[in-house]
């Protein structure tokens, strides 16, 4: 019966492992490649230098349509940004704040506490100006799909031209990985969008897997933390498992 | 089990008031309890420390947790993010449901398996359905309160289910709804009662283990405490195995909360809730699925559906059955006629079990899937054969089945076979 409990667990582990793929390759269609990322693995994290190109490409493109709303400039201070940084970083926007002694709104620059601000006042002008498809917030993007960073890495690289049997829609673009494989979005990256300060190479293949590497924060920014913290509970319970078997048998001996 | 004396003198003033150590002197250290449980007999103490674990990460989420829908869906994001160690308490409350579940489905497995629920353990075991009656309810609604996409179309779905009901139907889920749709209404009284039953479920287990100690623990030959050989006190015994248990349980349980926590969630539940937007694929969380496969199974050309279909529509017949799967498993110590408890002296009974446990694992796979195609039939067969395995096949193979011969007593069976099987690995 042990040795049945060991099997009808471990084959439980797999059973759900397997259904749970095997769902995600149903309802996505097409999966997006798998991607090496540095946040991937038990002692993962954000490569540094990946997440500040990603954040400079998510201001200077992405951010002209796409919100972030639950990500505060203050957030960044938590992966190596220093104060000045994140002073500055905030400064550059414009919020709108009151209403004052006098009942006016008015605009300031941003502080820290404030949040990213979104590109448009509400959804109906994020949909007037974007063709009648609000773009999504990307707060939770890479969370909020399935195999999240690797579909958002093919979506921004997997713009093609459409297939010569395919009907695309007209004001729309054909991609790989997208779910019907007609996008509203157009292509947003292309070589040399941007200009990276520390020289690397803005291909799109780069800015793409730099954004992802800033969103996967953005959308987890509580994973270092808890794969450092996840290392130290799963020891320490490791070993009083250990001693608590040790125990049970030395209790347990005087029956046999 | 006389009383026992207390040197101390503040405990034997109180114990002459309120005979606490007294109870618990006899209830969880003198408790004779057989002595070859083996590990399946873990999980009933495992799901009562997760019960704690949900509540107590509970009453803290519900600290800093908006039950309004501009805010509900921002407010756990704060959690995530702003509140101290925030995501690790919602993580471990998320998760904690899913484990919840499994060690409970492996209770009951358990129980099935070894003929728990028969005399005189039937009460014991009819609590046991209710508490997860009382479960699937708290889970429902716990998992709206987030307010993502699949926390509101799930609710729609569900709740609408009552709708099937004749005359009273749309009336019946407005009062649910609390108007016409789900919305904030029905979000601030989800989070009401999902607040409020888990402390019914704790009356509930209390309940439970009442029962359960007036008759004790079944084990697994099925076969009687008959004489001290057979038992051993529950302390330290039971109190050091299930001490092992939990420190398994907890390593699987926080593996998936430090490096899995969304390995059981949709990913669709992070999109916020839109009313204007449905998704692809309904489906509600893993340890649903089965019923949900039930519910679906119920189409207008199903072949278990005609008999009935001049009377009720394929929906309600739909969701009569989904709540008659779990309201059967009241009958089961009445739908079983076996005079032998356990499935180890019962070699047709333990086939049938294995296709049953088989049966619903694939009705939890159909569940998950769209209805479509073979799926849908297979779904068909599963309902099928749930209901028959209870209705048919437990009273006949208890009638038919010649079980093999029992052993005289425990004591007998552990040390018949060396060390005796149950024994030998502990």
């Amino acid at each position: 019966m042990h040795k049945a409990l060991v099997t009808t667990v471990t084959a439980a582990y797999f059973a759900v492992a397997v259904i749970a793929t095997g769902t995600a390759v149903a309802a996505e269609g097409l999966k997006a490649p798998v991607q090496e990322w540095s946040f991937n693995g038990p002692f993962g994290t954000f490569d540094r230098p990946a997440l500040r190109r990603g954040l400079q490409v998510y201001r200077e493109v992405c951010s002209a349509c796409h919100s972030l709303n639950l990500v505060a400039f203050r957030h960044l201070g938590g992966v190596g940004f220093r104060d000045e940084e994140v002073v500055a970083i905030a400064s550059a926007y414009e919020v709108e704040d009151g209403p004052d002694d006098d009942g006016e709104m008015f605009t300031r620059a941003g502080k820290a506490s404030d949040f990213f601000p979104s590109p448009f006042p509400n959804v109906q002008a994020a949909r007037a100006a974007n063709g009648g498809a609000a773009p999504p917030d990307l707060s939770l993007m890479t969370k909020a799909r399935k195999s999240g960073p690797d579909y958002v890495y093919g979506l921004l690289t997997g713009y093609t031209d459409a297939p010569a049997d395919f009907k695309l829609m007209d004001g729309l673009y054909y991609n790989t990985y997208f779910p019907g494989h007609q996008i509203a979005m157009g292509p947003p990256l292309t070589d040399g969008s941007v200009e990276f300060p520390d020289g690397t190479q803005a291909t799109v293949q780069k800015m793409s897997s730099d954004l992802v590497t800033f969103l996967a924060w953005a959308a987890e920014p509580e994973l270092e933390a808890r794969k450092r913290l996840g290392v130290k509970v799963l020891l320490f319970l490791l070993v009083l498992t250990g001693l608590m078997y040790a125990l049970k048998r030395k209790i347990w001996s005087d029956l046999h | 089990m006389s009383t026992p004396t207390w040197t101390n003198p503040v405990v034997r003033w109180i114990d002459y008031r309120l005979p606490i150590f007294t109870m618990m002197q006899h209830e969880l250290h003198e408790y004779p309890t057989p002595r070859n449980l083996n590990y399946w007999w873990n999980f009933g103490s495992l799901a009562g420390v997760v019960l704690v674990i949900m509540i107590a990460s509970g009453i803290v989420l519900a600290m800093h947790y908006t039950p309004h829908v501009d805010h509900a869906f921002v407010s756990v994001e704060r959690i995530m993010r702003d509140v101290n160690y925030g995501w690790l308490i919602r993580y471990l409350h998320m998760n904690g449901g899913s484990i919840f579940f499994i060690c409970i489905y492996i209770h009951l497995f358990r129980g099935l398996y070894y003929g728990s629920y028969k005399a005189p353990r039937e009460l014991l075991w009819m609590i046991g359905v209710l508490i997860i009656l009382a479960m699937m309810a708290t889970a429902f609604m716990g998992y709206v309160l987030p307010w993502g996409q699949m926390s509101f179309w799930g609710a729609t779905v569900i709740t609408n289910l009552f709708s099937a009901i004749p005359l009273i139907g749309e009336s019946i889920v407005s009062w649910l709804w609390g108007g016409f749709s789900v919305d904030n209404p029905t979000l601030n009284r989800f989070f009401s009662l999902h607040y409020l039953l888990p402390f019914v479920i704790f009356a509930l287990v209390f309940v439970h283990l009442w029962a359960l100690h007036t008759h004790g623990s079944s084990n697994p030959t099925g076969v009687g405490i008959k004489g001290p050989r057979d038992s051993i006190p529950f302390h330290p015994y039971y109190t050091i195995k299930d001490a092992f248990g939990l420190c398994v349980m907890m390593l699987i349980f926080l593996s998936f909360v430090f490096y899995a926590p969304n390995f059981f969630g949709e990913p669709d539940n992070y999109i916020e809730a839109n009313p204007l937007s449905t998704p692809a694929h309904i489906v509600p969380e893993w340890y649903l699925l089965p019923f949900y496969a039930i519910v679906r199974a119920f189409t207008a050309d199903f072949w278990l559906y005609l008999p009935v279909s001049w009377l009720i529509s394929a929906k309600v017949a739909g969701v009569l059955a989904m709540f008659a799967s779990i309201l059967i498993l009241l009958l089961l110590p009445w739908l079983d006629t076996s005079r032998v408890r356990s499935a180890r002296f019962r070699p047709v009974y333990r086939i049938f079990f294995w296709i049953f446990l088989i049966d619903c694992l694939v009705l939890g796979y159909v569940g998950a899937k769209p209805p479509e195609g073979w799926l849908v039939t297979l779904g068909q067969f599963g309902t099928f054969w749930y209901f028959a395995h209870f209705v048919l096949v437990m009273p006949l193979v208890g009638w038919l089945e010649r079980p093999k011969p029992l052993p005289d007593s425990i004591a007998a069976a552990v040390t018949a076979s060396g060390q005796g099987k149950e024994a030998s690995h502990a």
